[in-house]
């Protein structure tokens, strides 16, 4: 019995078993579907075993997007539940479990994986790369954030979802206080997840480093590159300190260690040192990409060059050596004294100098610019204004003084929604939009689009903006209910009307796609927006090889050149193209990491060591493993050229 | 594959200059990770909580005989290297397997001194001081481990396939890896141990 009781969770509702049963009938129905179509075989070899950067870009999208609504979900429960004071349509515990995955699912498994499909997608593409510089670890990257992502949603029907907060403060995570396995699956699902992440980090710094077209000098580069350069490389820097933050929290859970009890010696203020060491820089690769896209965007649609290219990179850099001094603006309350919270206090307010120079870049772009007000523009000039005065409130929230205020009320999430939502969501949907063409060969509906920003952004001020004041009044964060006497019923009542208004904004996003792929012209140019960069100059459809010949660039706007200038963009003859080959390991691979976590939540020893064999005997057969990938000869370029519309030469 | 005969083997091919990069930038994330478990060590290092601080349980001779072990390790894999350069395929193997009985003798101590060290009563649950202690020598010890089955399977490919682009590059990114080990081994070997016994 004891073994089964492992697996119970520990706060059953009618929410979780209808859950349970919809899992069930959705995974039933995918496989009957599959087995019916006979698609097995086209799954295995096109999608599951791919290593091209395109279409494990779109797989990225699609498991974003499919987070994004489970995330979404645990959204519109917890403004439920708040909407009335003393309501009970969720318990304590539950409330619990729901901010936390709610958070974790949006930053780690939504945010993170936005940023990973776009840039999959389109830098090999801006850069005129035939794909990135390791197409297997790449597709091992994807596989692996997948069954991560896996593994931490079936945690609410299988023994619990975590329940200490997407920051999983200890002692609140430890044993004591969070009995259930809900912490070790948030310890393992984002392990396996990071290990994709910065594996991705490396294969993109090598990718842009060193697989330029000719010509492509660092200064030449297109600004999403430049900001995917950057983004990598924090990456690289913060991620490590994850690793071994969550290795330190399994070593505590799940084997009795001290690095983060209150006895034995252990520091509970050692994890959150380390997770916002990562947590904040985290942040910033988010949002770096994210002023990458609406960099491309605003001049492509105010038909003008972008104004301060210079000034735009040194900013991106600047934020992102910013981004590793100011983790403790994030615990100001929790005793460092006066003189470690003034140094920390300065450098964030410092950080609000790059972004600004950044908006005002953006500001005078469209200063002199023709605007055409598209989708993509839409939500970039939405992102201004209300990225700006959730930008301004942080620096109120780095005032360690005033902090002591703040901190931890509704003010606090106002703020990070207000920077996060415009600066992430905003961009993604954004660049979603304005890449769809390339991606799919068909153009999303504008109309229904433009209903889908109304109603998100006029939704994030209504759901949002009254959290300051119900924060200013002193409403906690993560309190599941309060007593009428607060007033704080009216704010929260206006907040999830705001939530509904997301809601309702991101189902017609979805109806947006699908009403556009039924409907919408196929017959589109491969350069629909009369854009700037390089990713438009090939065909849609892209072919696998991404260009027939190497581009030869001579400006950060090469295909500009090449439509008012005259600039010839591909010299030369076809040549035989080299390319990798699929590979079934990644996948594989990746699933063995999902047995292992499971084994490893419930401390099923025998099935880890068994799991970790595998992994090993996979690593082993990659070692010895001869694979030098294949030629497409000239003839089968030149045909895939002229049946795409003219060859390019 | 065009193979670029002006270079070293290792850096023949384009293939094999994009491996070389990215290793490094591994390594750079290898640097943050053991930079953490440094920093967490020097702030847990004096809390002990009711177990044993360092000097009670380290012991002088066995880890400068680790030392010695190791740092011997990272010439001979040099020496392996450099017969690579010189296309001796003959050296290059005799050099990577003493590279690798020597790697399996540090492992070996460091798996005694472990249960010395539980056997004294300092396990992983003791105290933070024995938590972050054994973590970082077992990341350390681990690293190595892992070295000697992926060190062993190159072995065994130069032997098979002889020095092609494809082994030499393998080889030169492996003895990176394993120099890097050894500059880990110096910082743990001075600031754990040495700072630990004074
Ligand atoms: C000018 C720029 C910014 C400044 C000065 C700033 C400042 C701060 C400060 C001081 C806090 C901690 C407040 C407290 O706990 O009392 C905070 C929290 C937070 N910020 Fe920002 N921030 C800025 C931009 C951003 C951006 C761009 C993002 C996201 C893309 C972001 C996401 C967050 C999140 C998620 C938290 C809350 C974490 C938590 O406790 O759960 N911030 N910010
Ligand atoms: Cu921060």
């Amino acid at each position: 019995m004891d073994f089964f009781d492992r697996f119970a969770i520990p706060h059953p509702s009618p929410v979780i078993y209808a859950s349970m049963v919809a899992i069930t009938l959705t995974l039933v129905a995918i496989v009957a579907g599959v087995t019916y179509t006979k698609k097995w075989g086209y799954l295995w070899r096109e999608w599951l075993t791919t290593v091209d950067h395109k279409r494990i870009g779109m797989m990225y999208l699609i498991s974003a997007l499919l987070m994004l609504f489970r995330g979404g979900a645990d959204a519109i429960m917890m403004r439920a539940q708040t909407a009335l004071p003393e309501n009970t349509l969720l318990d304590s515990q539950h409330y619990n479990e729901i901010f936390t995955t709610h958070g974790v699912v949006m930053i780690i498994f939504m945010a993170m994986a936005f940023i990973m499909a776009l840039m999959n997608f389109v830098v090999p593409l801006q850069i005129g790369a035939r794909d990135v510089a390791f197409p297997r670890l790449n597709a091992l990257s994807f596989w692996l954030y997948f069954w991560g992502a896996m593994l931490f949603n079936i945690s609410f029907v299988i023994g619990g979802s975590p329940d200490a907060g997407w920051t999983s403060y200890f002692p609140l995570a430890g044993n004591e206080f969070s009995q259930s396995v809900g912490t070790n699956y948030y310890m393992i699902a984002i392990q396996i997840a990071g290990l994709g992440t910065l594996i991705t980090g490396i294969n993109f710094i090598v990718t842009i480093l060193k697989m330029r077209a000719p010509g492509m000098t660092l200064m030449k580069m297109p600004m999403f590159t430049w900001s995917a350069l950057i983004t990598n490389l924090i990456i690289v820097f913060a991620f490590p300190v994850l690793t071994v933050a969550l290795a330190m929290g399994t070593i505590d859970r799940l084997f009795g260690g001290n690095f983060f009890t209150t006895t034995d010696g252990g520091m509970d203020m050692l994890w959150a040192n380390l997770f916002w060491v990562w947590g904040h820089p985290e942040v910033y690769i988010l949002i770096l990409p994210a002023f990458g896209i609406y960099s491309e965007i605003i001049p492509t649609f105010a038909r003008r060059n972008l104004y301060g290219y210079k000034s735009m990179v040194a900013s991106i850099v600047l934020i992102s050596v910013l981004s590793f001094v100011v983790w403790v603006h994030h615990f100001f309350t929790m005793g460092q004294g006066a003189m470690v919270n003034s140094i920390f206090s300065i450098t964030t307010m410092a950080i609000a100098i790059p972004t600004g120079i950044k908006i005002f870049n953006w500001l005078f772009t469209l200063w002199k610019g023709k605007i055409t007000i598209t989708v993509p523009m839409l939500y970039s000039l939405g992102f201004i204004p209300i990225f700006t005065i959730g930008g301004v409130t942080g620096v109120m929230l780095g005032m360690s003084a005033a902090d002591y205020q703040y901190h931890n009320t509704m003010f606090l999430v106002a703020h990070f929604h207000l920077v996060i939502i415009p600066g992430v969501v905003f961009a993604m949907l954004a660049g979603l939009t304005y890449w769809w063409p390339k991606m799919f060969g068909f153009m999303l509906n504008e109309r229904i689009g433009k209903l889908s920003f109304w109603l998100i952004s006029i939704g994030t001020c209504v759901a949002f903006f009254p959290m300051f004041i119900s924060g200013l009044d002193g409403q906690a964060r993560r309190m599941y209910t309060y007593s009428e006497a607060t007033g704080f019923g009216i704010w929260n009542m206006i907040s999830f009307v705001g939530a509904i208004m997301l809601a309702a904004g991101f189902v017609t996003i979805v109806y947006n796609i699908y009403y556009s792929t039924r409907y919408a012209s196929r017959d589109i140019s491969s350069d629909p927006w009369d854009a700037r960069s390089l990713e438009w100059a090939t065909h849609t459809p892209v072919p696998d090889y991404n260009f027939a010949i190497t581009p030869q660039v001579n400006s950060s706007e090469a295909f500009w050149d090449s439509k008012k200038n005259g600039h010839k963009l591909f010299p030369g003859e076809y040549k035989e193209i080299h390319m990798p080959n699929n590979s079934g390991v990644p996948f594989i691979m990746s699933a063995i990491f999902f047995v292992l976590g499971f084994a490893l939540v419930f401390s099923i020893w025998i099935l880890a060591v068994i799991a970790l064999l595998g992994i090993f005997a996979c690593l082993a057969h990659r070692s010895f493993e001869q694979d030098h990938g294949y030629h497409i000869p000239v003839e089968e370029v030149k045909e895939t050229e002229e049946k795409l519309g003219g060859a390019r030469q | 594959m065009k193979v670029d005969q002006t270079k070293p083997l290792e850096y023949s091919t384009e293939q094999n200059n994009l491996n070389i990069l990215g290793f490094w930038m591994f390594l750079g994330a290898e640097i943050m990770l053991f930079a953490t478990l440094f920093a967490s060590y020097f702030t847990l290092e004096g809390r002990t909580g009711s177990g044993p601080s360092g000097s009670e349980i380290f012991e002088i001779m066995p880890v400068i005989f680790e030392t010695f072990i190791l740092l011997t390790s990272s010439f001979t894999i040099g020496l392996g290297v450099h017969a690579m350069r010189l296309m001796n395929k003959k050296a290059t193997i005799a050099f990577f397997s003493i590279t690798l009985l020597l790697g399996l003798a540090f492992v070996g101590f460091e798996v005694v001194e472990f249960f010395t060290y539980i056997e004294e009563g300092a396990a992983l649950q003791t105290s933070a001081f024995t938590s972050i202690l054994l973590s970082t020598l077992g990341t350390h010890g681990a690293h190595v481990t892992f070295g000697l089955f992926w060190g062993l399977f190159i072995l065994i490919q130069i032997k098979k396939r002889g020095l092609t682009p494809e082994t030499a590059n393998k080889s030169f990114i492996f003895s990176l890896y394993w120099h890097f080990l050894d500059v880990v081994w110096i910082f743990i070997f001075s600031f754990v141990y040495l700072k630990g016994m004074m």
